[in-house]
Protein backbone atom coordinates (compact mmCIF):
# COMPACT_ATOMS: atom_id res chain seq x y z
CA UNK A 1 0.00 0.00 0.00
CA UNK A 2 1.42 3.49 -1.11
CA UNK A 3 0.30 6.91 0.56
CA UNK A 4 1.29 9.36 -1.41
CA UNK A 5 -0.14 12.58 -2.51
CA UNK A 6 -1.24 12.56 -6.68
CA UNK A 7 0.92 16.08 -7.46
CA UNK A 8 3.87 15.03 -6.11
CA UNK A 9 5.39 11.58 -6.51
CA UNK A 10 8.61 11.97 -5.22
CA UNK A 11 7.90 11.05 -1.43
CA UNK A 12 5.78 8.84 -0.39
CA UNK A 13 5.04 6.36 2.62
CA UNK A 14 4.79 2.43 1.91
CA UNK A 15 3.05 0.31 3.77
CA UNK A 16 3.95 -3.41 3.86
CA UNK A 17 1.79 -6.23 5.50
CA UNK A 18 3.07 -9.28 6.94
CA UNK A 19 6.98 -7.84 7.35
CA UNK A 20 8.78 -6.70 10.21
CA UNK A 21 12.50 -5.98 10.97
CA UNK A 22 13.64 -8.73 8.82
CA UNK A 23 13.27 -6.85 5.35
CA UNK A 24 12.17 -3.32 6.58
CA UNK A 25 16.12 -2.76 7.95
CA UNK A 26 17.61 -4.28 4.55
CA UNK A 27 15.73 -2.32 2.09
CA UNK A 28 16.43 1.19 4.54
CA UNK A 29 20.28 0.14 3.96
CA UNK A 30 19.92 -0.14 0.22
CA UNK A 31 17.66 3.21 -0.02
CA UNK A 32 20.08 5.06 1.76
CA UNK A 33 22.66 3.82 -0.64
CA UNK A 34 21.49 5.31 -3.53
CA UNK A 35 22.18 8.82 -4.23
CA UNK A 36 18.65 9.90 -5.61
CA UNK A 37 17.01 9.57 -2.02
CA UNK A 38 16.94 12.42 0.68
CA UNK A 39 15.33 10.64 3.51
CA UNK A 40 14.42 7.08 3.86
CA UNK A 41 13.24 5.42 6.96
CA UNK A 42 11.11 2.91 8.12
CA UNK A 43 8.46 1.85 11.33
CA UNK A 44 6.40 -0.12 12.69
CA UNK A 45 3.56 1.54 14.21
CA UNK A 46 2.56 -1.63 16.93
CA UNK A 47 4.60 -4.80 17.56
CA UNK A 48 1.84 -6.99 17.56
CA UNK A 49 0.40 -6.15 14.22
CA UNK A 50 2.84 -7.41 11.29
CA UNK A 51 2.88 -3.86 9.55
CA UNK A 52 5.86 -1.77 8.44
CA UNK A 53 5.72 1.65 6.98
CA UNK A 54 8.71 2.78 4.73
CA UNK A 55 9.01 6.29 3.91
CA UNK A 56 10.94 7.40 1.43
CA UNK A 57 11.84 10.76 -0.41
CA UNK A 58 13.74 11.74 -3.47
CA UNK A 59 15.16 14.26 -5.46
CA UNK A 60 12.55 14.25 -7.94
CA UNK A 61 12.44 10.52 -9.39
CA UNK A 62 9.45 8.96 -8.31
CA UNK A 63 9.79 7.22 -4.71
CA UNK A 64 8.20 3.55 -6.39
CA UNK A 65 10.74 3.26 -9.09
CA UNK A 66 13.80 4.17 -6.45
CA UNK A 67 11.97 1.47 -3.39
CA UNK A 68 11.75 -1.01 -6.39
CA UNK A 69 15.39 -0.28 -7.80
CA UNK A 70 16.48 -0.61 -4.12
CA UNK A 71 14.14 -3.91 -3.77
CA UNK A 72 16.24 -4.95 -7.02
CA UNK A 73 19.99 -4.07 -5.56
CA UNK A 74 19.15 -5.81 -2.51
CA UNK A 75 18.03 -9.00 -4.16
CA UNK A 76 21.14 -8.97 -6.55
CA UNK A 77 23.14 -8.52 -3.24
CA UNK A 78 21.58 -11.58 -1.72
CA UNK A 79 22.66 -13.66 -4.76
CA UNK A 80 25.94 -12.66 -4.77
CA UNK A 81 26.11 -13.78 -1.37
CA UNK A 82 24.69 -16.77 -1.72
CA UNK A 83 27.40 -17.48 -4.43
CA UNK A 84 29.96 -16.48 -2.77
CA UNK A 85 29.15 -18.05 0.23
CA UNK A 86 28.43 -21.80 -1.91
CA UNK A 87 32.62 -21.30 -2.87
CA UNK A 88 33.62 -20.51 0.28
CA UNK A 89 32.07 -23.83 1.74
CA UNK A 90 32.93 -25.84 -1.07
CA UNK A 91 36.84 -24.96 -0.66
CA UNK A 92 36.82 -24.89 2.82
CA UNK A 93 35.44 -28.92 2.19
CA UNK A 94 38.15 -29.30 -0.02
CA UNK A 95 41.00 -27.98 1.43
CA UNK A 96 39.87 -29.96 4.71
CA UNK A 97 40.10 -33.19 2.53
CA UNK A 98 43.40 -32.33 1.24
CA UNK A 99 44.39 -31.75 5.38
CA UNK A 100 43.01 -34.87 6.31
CA UNK A 101 44.61 -36.79 3.27
CA UNK A 102 47.99 -35.26 4.57
CA UNK A 103 47.51 -36.22 7.89
CA UNK A 104 46.49 -39.92 6.69
CA UNK A 105 49.97 -39.90 4.84
CA UNK A 106 51.96 -38.87 7.75
CA UNK A 107 50.41 -41.59 10.08
CA UNK A 108 50.95 -44.25 7.45
CA UNK A 109 53.89 -43.47 6.88
CA UNK A 110 55.29 -43.55 10.58
CA UNK A 111 56.61 -39.57 10.40
CA UNK A 112 57.33 -38.64 13.73
CA UNK A 113 57.86 -35.09 12.91
CA UNK A 114 54.69 -32.48 13.55
CA UNK A 115 52.20 -31.36 11.72
CA UNK A 116 53.40 -27.72 10.17
CA UNK A 117 50.70 -25.40 10.47
CA UNK B 1 43.62 44.53 4.96
CA UNK B 2 42.07 45.30 1.45
CA UNK B 3 44.16 46.44 -1.25
CA UNK B 4 42.50 48.00 -4.44
CA UNK B 5 38.62 48.27 -4.59
CA UNK B 6 38.17 45.20 -7.62
CA UNK B 7 40.45 42.66 -5.59
CA UNK B 8 38.54 39.30 -4.58
CA UNK B 9 39.42 38.15 -1.01
CA UNK B 10 41.72 34.84 -0.63
CA UNK B 11 39.52 32.01 -0.13
CA UNK B 12 40.68 29.39 2.15
CA UNK B 13 39.84 25.66 1.86
CA UNK B 14 40.57 23.35 4.47
CA UNK B 15 41.98 21.02 2.07
CA UNK B 16 44.85 23.07 1.09
CA UNK B 17 46.30 21.74 4.52
CA UNK B 18 49.10 19.63 4.08
CA UNK B 19 48.40 17.04 6.39
CA UNK B 20 45.01 15.88 4.90
CA UNK B 21 44.37 13.47 2.93
CA UNK B 22 42.23 14.37 -0.41
CA UNK B 23 39.26 12.18 -1.75
CA UNK B 24 39.41 10.36 1.39
CA UNK B 25 37.96 11.06 4.98
CA UNK B 26 40.45 12.74 7.69
CA UNK B 27 41.22 9.81 10.00
CA UNK B 28 39.08 10.35 13.09
CA UNK B 29 35.75 10.83 10.84
CA UNK B 30 37.17 7.53 9.18
CA UNK B 31 37.10 5.83 12.48
CA UNK B 32 33.82 6.83 12.99
CA UNK B 33 32.38 5.48 10.13
CA UNK B 34 33.99 2.63 9.84
CA UNK B 35 34.68 1.19 13.49
CA UNK B 36 32.40 0.56 16.61
CA UNK B 37 34.59 1.91 19.99
CA UNK B 38 33.83 0.58 23.11
CA UNK B 39 33.85 3.46 25.91
CA UNK B 40 34.16 2.74 29.47
CA UNK B 41 30.24 2.83 29.62
CA UNK B 42 29.08 1.72 26.36
CA UNK B 43 29.77 1.54 23.00
CA UNK B 44 29.83 4.50 20.72
CA UNK B 45 28.92 5.33 17.06
CA UNK B 46 27.04 1.95 16.71
CA UNK B 47 24.36 3.18 14.06
CA UNK B 48 26.23 2.97 11.17
CA UNK B 49 26.16 5.68 8.54
CA UNK B 50 24.63 4.45 5.69
CA UNK B 51 23.44 7.90 3.83
CA UNK B 52 24.57 8.09 0.52
CA UNK B 53 25.35 12.16 0.85
CA UNK B 54 26.64 12.17 4.36
CA UNK B 55 29.59 12.68 3.50
CA UNK B 56 29.01 15.31 0.38
CA UNK B 57 30.10 18.35 1.47
CA UNK B 58 33.49 16.72 1.77
CA UNK B 59 32.92 15.90 -1.83
CA UNK B 60 33.10 11.80 -0.85
CA UNK B 61 30.85 9.19 -2.13
CA UNK B 62 29.54 7.21 1.00
CA UNK B 63 27.46 5.07 -1.63
CA UNK B 64 28.46 1.22 -1.79
CA UNK B 65 27.31 0.71 -5.12
CA UNK B 66 26.92 -3.23 -6.09
CA UNK B 67 29.90 -3.35 -8.40
CA UNK B 68 32.30 -2.35 -5.30
CA UNK B 69 30.42 -4.89 -3.32
CA UNK B 70 30.71 -7.86 -4.98
CA UNK B 71 34.82 -6.94 -5.51
CA UNK B 72 35.23 -6.48 -2.16
CA UNK B 73 32.89 -9.23 -0.22
CA UNK B 74 34.25 -12.16 0.95
CA UNK B 75 33.31 -14.96 3.19
CA UNK B 76 35.83 -17.39 4.76
CA UNK B 77 34.26 -20.48 6.93
CA UNK B 78 35.94 -20.64 10.13
CA UNK B 79 34.84 -23.94 10.69
CA UNK B 80 32.10 -26.33 9.51
CA UNK B 81 30.66 -29.53 11.37
CA UNK B 82 27.65 -31.68 11.22
CA UNK B 83 25.61 -29.65 13.35
CA UNK B 84 27.59 -26.03 13.14
CA UNK B 85 29.38 -23.81 11.58
CA UNK B 86 30.97 -20.43 11.59
CA UNK B 87 32.11 -17.90 9.35
CA UNK B 88 33.06 -14.35 8.33
CA UNK B 89 31.43 -12.14 6.25
CA UNK B 90 33.54 -9.94 5.18
CA UNK B 91 32.41 -6.56 3.71
CA UNK B 92 28.74 -6.15 4.69
CA UNK B 93 26.53 -4.04 6.31
CA UNK B 94 25.06 -5.23 9.90
CA UNK B 95 21.58 -4.60 8.67
CA UNK B 96 22.15 -6.97 6.00
CA UNK B 97 23.57 -9.74 8.10
CA UNK B 98 20.95 -9.28 10.99
CA UNK B 99 18.66 -10.41 8.05
CA UNK B 100 20.27 -12.93 7.50
CA UNK B 101 19.81 -14.05 11.04
CA UNK B 102 16.53 -13.42 11.04
CA UNK B 103 15.59 -15.13 8.37
CA UNK B 104 17.52 -18.44 9.59
CA UNK B 105 15.88 -18.68 13.03
CA UNK B 106 12.44 -17.94 11.84
CA UNK B 107 11.68 -18.37 8.03
CA UNK B 108 13.38 -21.70 6.98
CA UNK B 109 11.24 -24.78 6.84
CA UNK B 110 11.65 -27.62 8.51
CA UNK B 111 9.22 -30.65 9.23
CA UNK B 112 8.02 -30.75 12.51
CA UNK B 113 5.12 -33.22 14.46
CA UNK B 114 2.08 -31.01 14.41
CA UNK B 115 -1.20 -33.29 15.06
CA UNK B 116 -1.17 -36.44 17.18
CA UNK B 117 -3.65 -38.68 17.32
CA UNK B 118 -3.89 -40.72 20.52
CA UNK B 119 -5.35 -43.89 20.83
CA UNK B 120 -4.26 -44.44 24.41
CA UNK B 121 -2.10 -43.15 27.25
CA UNK B 122 -2.76 -44.69 30.70
CA UNK B 123 0.55 -42.66 31.63
CA UNK B 124 1.11 -40.29 34.25
CA UNK B 125 2.05 -37.75 31.42
CA UNK B 126 -0.63 -35.71 30.29
CA UNK B 127 -2.04 -35.73 26.40
CA UNK B 128 -0.82 -32.23 26.08
CA UNK B 129 2.36 -32.51 27.45
CA UNK B 130 3.11 -35.67 25.76
CA UNK B 131 1.84 -33.81 22.12
CA UNK B 132 4.25 -30.71 22.94
CA UNK B 133 7.27 -32.82 23.57
CA UNK B 134 6.87 -34.57 20.42
CA UNK B 135 6.28 -31.78 18.68
CA UNK B 136 9.93 -29.77 19.26
CA UNK B 137 11.18 -33.57 18.46
CA UNK B 138 13.95 -32.87 14.84
CA UNK B 139 13.22 -35.08 12.54
CA UNK B 140 16.28 -36.07 10.02
CA UNK B 141 14.74 -34.96 6.96
CA UNK B 142 15.00 -32.84 3.94
CA UNK B 143 11.84 -30.35 4.33
CA UNK B 144 12.71 -29.49 0.29
CA UNK B 145 10.97 -32.75 -0.62
CA UNK B 146 7.82 -31.72 0.59
CA UNK B 147 5.03 -29.04 0.16
CA UNK B 148 3.49 -27.34 3.00
CA UNK B 149 -0.23 -28.62 4.05
CA UNK B 150 -2.97 -26.04 4.48
CA UNK B 151 -6.37 -26.36 5.96
CA UNK B 152 -8.02 -27.19 2.15
CA UNK B 153 -5.58 -29.92 1.55
CA UNK B 154 -5.94 -33.81 2.51
CA UNK B 155 -2.76 -35.02 4.02
CA UNK B 156 -1.06 -36.99 1.75
CA UNK B 157 2.24 -38.38 0.90
CA UNK B 158 3.44 -35.42 -0.43
CA UNK B 159 3.10 -33.12 2.29
CA UNK B 160 2.81 -35.37 5.92
CA UNK B 161 5.32 -37.97 7.63
CA UNK B 162 3.15 -40.10 9.94
CA UNK B 163 5.33 -41.66 13.12
CA UNK B 164 3.75 -44.15 15.51
CA UNK B 165 4.71 -45.13 19.03
CA UNK B 166 3.28 -47.76 20.63
CA UNK B 167 4.59 -48.72 24.34
CA UNK B 168 3.38 -50.62 27.06
CA UNK B 169 4.97 -51.32 30.31
CA UNK B 170 3.34 -54.97 31.68
CA UNK B 171 2.30 -55.44 34.79
CA UNK B 172 5.11 -57.18 37.55
CA UNK B 173 7.81 -55.60 35.27
CA UNK B 174 10.03 -52.73 36.03
CA UNK B 175 9.60 -48.98 34.89
CA UNK B 176 10.62 -48.36 31.63
CA UNK B 177 11.51 -44.75 29.61
CA UNK B 178 10.42 -44.27 26.28
CA UNK B 179 12.88 -42.86 24.60
CA UNK B 180 12.50 -41.97 20.70
CA UNK B 181 13.62 -45.10 19.06
CA UNK B 182 10.18 -45.84 19.90
CA UNK B 183 9.11 -43.76 17.69
CA UNK B 184 8.55 -45.62 14.10
CA UNK B 185 8.49 -44.35 10.84
CA UNK B 186 4.87 -45.57 9.05
CA UNK B 187 5.73 -44.70 4.88
CA UNK B 188 2.54 -45.78 4.03
CA UNK B 189 0.33 -43.75 6.14
CA UNK B 190 -1.84 -43.52 8.72
CA UNK B 191 -3.14 -46.92 10.35
CA UNK B 192 -5.54 -45.37 12.34
CA UNK B 193 -9.05 -46.13 10.68
CA UNK B 194 -11.70 -42.91 11.00
CA UNK B 195 -15.50 -44.19 12.04
CA UNK B 196 -17.48 -43.52 8.85
CA UNK B 197 -21.72 -42.92 9.69
CA UNK B 198 -22.45 -45.25 7.04
CA UNK B 199 -23.13 -48.97 8.21
CA UNK B 200 -23.71 -49.52 4.39
CA UNK B 201 -19.76 -49.29 3.19
CA UNK B 202 -18.48 -52.74 2.29
CA UNK B 203 -15.78 -54.72 4.61
CA UNK B 204 -14.00 -55.06 1.42
CA UNK B 205 -12.89 -51.98 0.61
CA UNK B 206 -9.73 -50.33 2.43
CA UNK B 207 -11.01 -48.40 5.44
CA UNK B 208 -10.67 -45.02 5.85
CA UNK B 209 -8.30 -43.16 7.13
CA UNK B 210 -6.69 -40.56 8.64
CA UNK B 211 -4.24 -39.63 5.50
CA UNK B 212 -4.73 -40.58 2.24
CA UNK B 213 -1.47 -41.64 0.97
CA UNK B 214 -1.53 -42.73 -2.97
CA UNK B 215 1.78 -44.40 -2.47
CA UNK B 216 3.86 -45.38 -0.10
CA UNK B 217 7.01 -43.32 1.00
CA UNK B 218 9.91 -46.03 0.94
CA UNK B 219 9.60 -46.16 -3.19
CA UNK B 220 11.25 -42.08 -2.93
CA UNK B 221 14.83 -42.70 -3.60
CA UNK B 222 16.18 -40.17 -0.86
CA UNK B 223 14.00 -42.38 1.58
CA UNK B 224 15.62 -45.77 0.86
CA UNK B 225 19.00 -44.08 1.25
CA UNK B 226 18.17 -42.36 4.96
CA UNK B 227 14.41 -43.33 6.08
CA UNK B 228 13.38 -40.45 7.85
CA UNK B 229 14.19 -41.15 11.48
CA UNK B 230 13.77 -38.78 14.64
CA UNK B 231 17.51 -37.18 14.86
CA UNK B 232 18.64 -37.99 18.09
CA UNK B 233 17.04 -41.49 19.22
CA UNK B 234 18.26 -41.09 22.85
CA UNK B 235 15.87 -38.24 24.15
CA UNK B 236 13.42 -39.12 26.56
CA UNK B 237 9.55 -38.96 26.03
CA UNK B 238 7.47 -40.45 28.38
CA UNK B 239 8.38 -42.88 31.25
CA UNK B 240 6.01 -45.99 31.70
CA UNK B 241 5.29 -47.53 35.11
CA UNK B 242 3.83 -51.15 35.45
CA UNK B 243 0.68 -51.56 33.76
CA UNK B 244 0.33 -48.23 31.80
CA UNK B 245 0.43 -47.75 28.12
CA UNK B 246 1.13 -45.28 24.81
CA UNK B 247 -0.34 -45.90 21.69
CA UNK B 248 -0.35 -43.05 19.31
CA UNK B 249 0.30 -41.57 15.66
CA UNK B 250 1.69 -38.55 15.13
CA UNK B 251 1.62 -36.45 11.70
CA UNK B 252 4.18 -34.49 10.61
CA UNK B 253 4.15 -31.58 8.51
CA UNK B 254 6.45 -28.26 7.61
CA UNK B 255 6.14 -25.38 8.71
CA UNK B 256 8.23 -22.10 9.41
CA UNK B 257 9.89 -20.75 12.38
CA UNK B 258 7.42 -17.72 12.94
CA UNK B 259 4.75 -19.66 13.36
CA UNK B 260 5.96 -21.79 16.21
CA UNK B 261 9.47 -22.46 17.25
CA UNK B 262 9.18 -26.02 16.83
CA UNK B 263 9.76 -25.51 13.42
CA UNK B 264 12.95 -23.40 13.57
CA UNK B 265 16.11 -25.08 12.27
CA UNK B 266 18.67 -23.83 14.13
CA UNK B 267 19.20 -23.95 17.74
CA UNK B 268 20.25 -20.41 17.32
CA UNK B 269 22.06 -18.24 15.38
CA UNK B 270 23.63 -15.32 16.25
CA UNK B 271 26.34 -12.75 14.77
CA UNK B 272 29.00 -10.30 16.00
CA UNK B 273 31.36 -7.33 14.80
CA UNK B 274 35.44 -8.60 14.12
CA UNK B 275 36.64 -7.53 17.36
CA UNK B 276 39.99 -5.48 16.67
CA UNK B 277 42.24 -4.62 19.76
CA UNK B 278 44.53 -1.77 19.24
CA UNK B 279 47.24 -0.78 22.02
CA UNK B 280 49.08 2.14 21.92
CA UNK B 281 52.87 2.13 21.73
CA UNK B 282 52.93 4.59 24.27
CA UNK B 283 51.87 2.41 27.19
CA UNK B 284 54.50 2.41 29.60
CA UNK B 285 53.07 -0.44 32.35
CA UNK B 286 54.00 -4.00 31.11
CA UNK B 287 50.63 -5.82 30.28
CA UNK B 288 51.89 -9.41 32.25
Amino acid sequence: MEHGSFTDNSAATFSLTDEDHTIANAVRFTLNQDPRVTFCGYSIPHPSEARVNIRVQTTGDPAREVLKDACQNLMLMCRHVRCTFDKAVEHFKASNAVKALKIDSQDSSGDDSEESE
Amino acid sequence: MAEGVGEEKKKFSIWDLPDVPMGQLPPHLELQRSRVSCNKDAPIHTESIQYSGAYASMGIDNSSRLDRFSNNFRVEVVQLNKDDMEFDMIGIDAAIANSFRGILIAELPTMAIEKVLIANNTSIIQDEVLAHRLGLVPIRVDPRLFEYLSENDQPNEKNTIVFKLHVQCKRGSPRITVKLDALKWLPNGSELVKETRNATSDSSSKPETYTYFGCSQEIIPEFVKNPIIPKYPDIIIAKLGPGQEIELEAHAVKGIGKTHAKWSPVATAWYRMLPELRIDCNCRFLLF
